[in-house]
């Protein structure tokens, strides 16, 4: 089962001619994700990677049926390529690139509302459900098939989890990177409730860090209505206020925005919290 | 990037929004000069980019010109949280009637654009929010639809503005500042306060303005109000060079690849009882010259003793992070212990390239973690 993504899905790359867009398909073909097509304006007609290259999506879905997009695009030109992917309805759009503008985000968002589609990212590294198929950038021999849902704000730093995962045995039935921006398609609560309804995931990973109040948010929906055992790391004990980190949307901009407050808040409702991300697969190993 | 508030004034200027008349001095000379030729009295306003400059003498009216002479001198020596006052802003003194704040905000909570609006003009929206949260108003707004007649009605409401005169005014200001958010990318725009004057006037008294970092590249003129004041130099070459670099306080140095993994090694630092002295995220795609501009930054600081590699190799290719350690080693004179954690893409041929210099390395985020701090220790 595992959520959003399997070996069917039919996915086309946006931005597929450019350094890391070919890269990387070649890396998501090598990992039997089923690429169906590519889009760049201007570059209609040509192949990369053995995958037909067309100028604009409508283009490619006279000829493809199509289940998600992902946007290797660059910044400048990543607004409209989101907007193409939304208004030709594909119901799964990943995008990789980062420096998407958070306003336009803002009303990417607000449109999509009620519409069945999830956005995943922006600045984000993907999902993969291992065993069948990546949509992104992360790096395939560290993922193993099992039944620990993961999702986080990180890129590196879920390899690092998903790594300790492995060594200890436990498999992933897909791991999202949701991205580092303020405005994301899609938060931990959105994606809890794909895992709610999983049969494979047993338990979720929850990697935050701080910035924000997807993890307070989070934390409550998982005391209300989440069914299954949560382990969580936050990132950023050490960060001081008011600097970004990095990521766009990791700043402090309050008290209740600190790691150590949604450490707090976490633990308080009984969701274990990692002191170390490698301290994770013994805590689940206890919680299971 | 946070604009001082005479930039921001700047902005309003542009899009009509009324502000009291003032001028920019960089030195005391100047301050004199310009207060001299002034109806007196004027206001004196240090420009830092930080809050709470009222409180630490920053802002002084000056009432005689036998006042000018000690209020300018004491704002230019002044340190405001850690920012020295190098400009201040010279305003007309004005009768004020009534202070309102005024802001709008990309609510990344709400997910939409968000105007908060409050009587208690001239404090911070934060104390407010604890003390007399009942004074604010939020109203939600829908990026896709922009703001209507409604939302402004409920803002007269709250605020108990009936005057037409007023509202009029009112109407013209908000409707501008909402547009200024959506054509500059900002993420905040803040009038704090937002004062009524004799003769029922409004003008913007402060401005507070933040652009989103992913904006600035759609912005025509940008460069005309760019500013890295609030990095440290170092920031500002880690920022040139396409890294990301915060300066802490401790001394081990660190270089990781991705921002999330470079939060988790200083909290890991700090765990086994040491102290990062920076964050540094090398990016993705790191060819070698990254990590050369990277040992530079990390050992112009003279509190590190260590520098620490976490590398988790993804797109980050393990070779091209020992290629760039190669470099620097063979053209910078590294005295400082380096303590390397390398894995993922391409391990074995980092690691070979490392062996071959004579550096250790380990696939053990924790092992190394441990021996730098223990490097700190002896």
């Amino acid at each position: 089962m595992a959520i959003l993504l399997n070996k069917n899905t039919r996915v086309i790359v946006q931005g597929i001619t450019g350094r890391d867009g070919s890269f990387h398909t070649r890396m998501m073909k090598a990992y039997g994700t089923n690429i169906v097509g590519g889009v760049t304006p201007g570059k209609g007609g040509e192949t990369i990677e053995g995958i037909k290259v067309y100028n604009t999506i409508n283009e490619l879905k006279n000829k493809h049926e199509v289940d998600a997009s992902v946007i290797f695009v660059p910044p400048k030109f990543s607004v409209d390529a989101i907007w193409e992917a939304v208004e030709a309805n594909i119901k799964l759009i990943v995008i990789i690139t980062e420096g998407v503008p958070v306003n336009d985000m803002l009303k990417i968002k607000n449109y999509i509302k009620g519409k069945n589609i999830t956005i995943i990212g922006p600045n984000c590294p993907g999902l993969i459900t291992p065993n069948e198929a990546k949509i992104g950038i992360m790096p395939g021999n560290i993922f193993k098939k099992g039944n620990i849902g993961v999702i986080s704000r990180s890129g590196t730093l879920t390899y690092e989890v998903v790594y300790s995962l492995t060594n200890a045995g436990y498999g992933q039935s897909t791991v999202i990177g949701v991205g580092g921006d303020p405005i994301i398609g899609s938060r931990f609560i959105d994606l809890l409730q794909h895992f709610k309804n999983d049969d494979e995931t047993e338990a979720v990973v929850l990697i935050g860090e701080i910035g924000g109040s997807d993890e307070a948010i989070a934390t409550e929906y998982i005391k209300k209505e989440f069914n299954k055992p949560v382990v969580a790391f936050i990132a950023g004990k050490t960060a001081p206020k008011g600097k970004r980190m990095g990521h766009a949307g990791a700043i402090v901009s309050g008290a209740e925005e600190t790691a150590q407050a949604k450490i707090e808040f976490l633990r308080k409702n009984k969701i274990p919290v990692a002191e170390l991300p490698q301290e994770i697969p013994e805590i689940l190993k206890n919680t299971l | 990037m946070k604009l001082y508030e005479f930039q921001g004034k700047g902005l309003f200027a542009r899009y009509h929004i009324p502000t009291p008349k003032g001028k920019m001095a960089e030195n005391v000379n100047q301050a004199l000069d310009i207060i001299k030729n002034s109806k007196l009295p004027v206001v004196v306003k240090a420009q830092v980019l930080t809050g709470g400059r009222g409180k630490a003498g920053g802002v002084k009216l000056v009432r005689s010109l036998d006042e000018a002479n000690e209020v300018v001198n004491s704002i230019f020596g002044l340190d405001i949280k850690g920012y020295k006052v190098k400009k201040v802003l010279i305003e007309e003194g004005l009768e004020i009637k009534k202070e309102i704040y005024l802001s709008f905000l990309m609510n990344r909570n709400s997910e939409k654009i968000t105007l908060i609006t409050s009587g208690e003009g001239g404090m911070e929206i934060e104390t407010v929010a604890k003390e007399k949260p009942e004074a604010i108003l939020k109203v939600d707004i829908d990026p896709l639809l922009g703001i209507k007649s409604y939302h402004i009605t409920s803002v007269f409401d709250h605020l108990h503005i009936s005057d037409r005169e007023l509202q009029k005014q009112f109407t013209d200001i908000i409707k501008k500042m909402y547009k200024m958010v959506t054509e500059l990318y900002l993420n905040l725009v803040e009038i704090n306060p937002l004062v009524i004057i004799k003769g029922n006037r409004i003008l913007a008294l402060d401005s507070k303005v933040i652009i989103d970092d992913n904006g600035v590249g759609f912005i025509k003129d940008f460069d005309a109000f760019k500013n890295y004041d609030d990095l440290t130099p170092e920031e500002i070459t880690a920022k040139e060079n396409g890294l990301s670099f915060v300066k802490l306080n401790g001394n081990i140095g660190c270089i990781v690849n991705g921002a999330g993994l470079a939060m988790a090694t200083m909290d890991m630092i700090k765990h086994f009882g040491g102290e990062p002295a920076n964050f540094l995220d090398v990016g993705g795609s790191s060819n070698p010259e990254k990590v050369i501009n990277a040992i530079k930054i990390i050992r112009k600081d003279k509190n590190v003793k260590v520098i620490l590699f976490n590398i988790f190799g993804g797109i980050t290719r393990c070779d091209d992070i020992a290629n760039g350690i190669k470099k620097a080693v063979e053209i910078l004179d590294i005295k400082l212990p380096l303590v390397i954690r390398l894995t993922g893409t391409n391990e074995k041929e980092g690691v070979d390239i490392l062996r071959s210099l004579g550096l250790e390395t380990t696939t053990s985020m924790q092992k190394a973690v441990k021996k730098a701090v223990s490097l700190i220790g002896e």
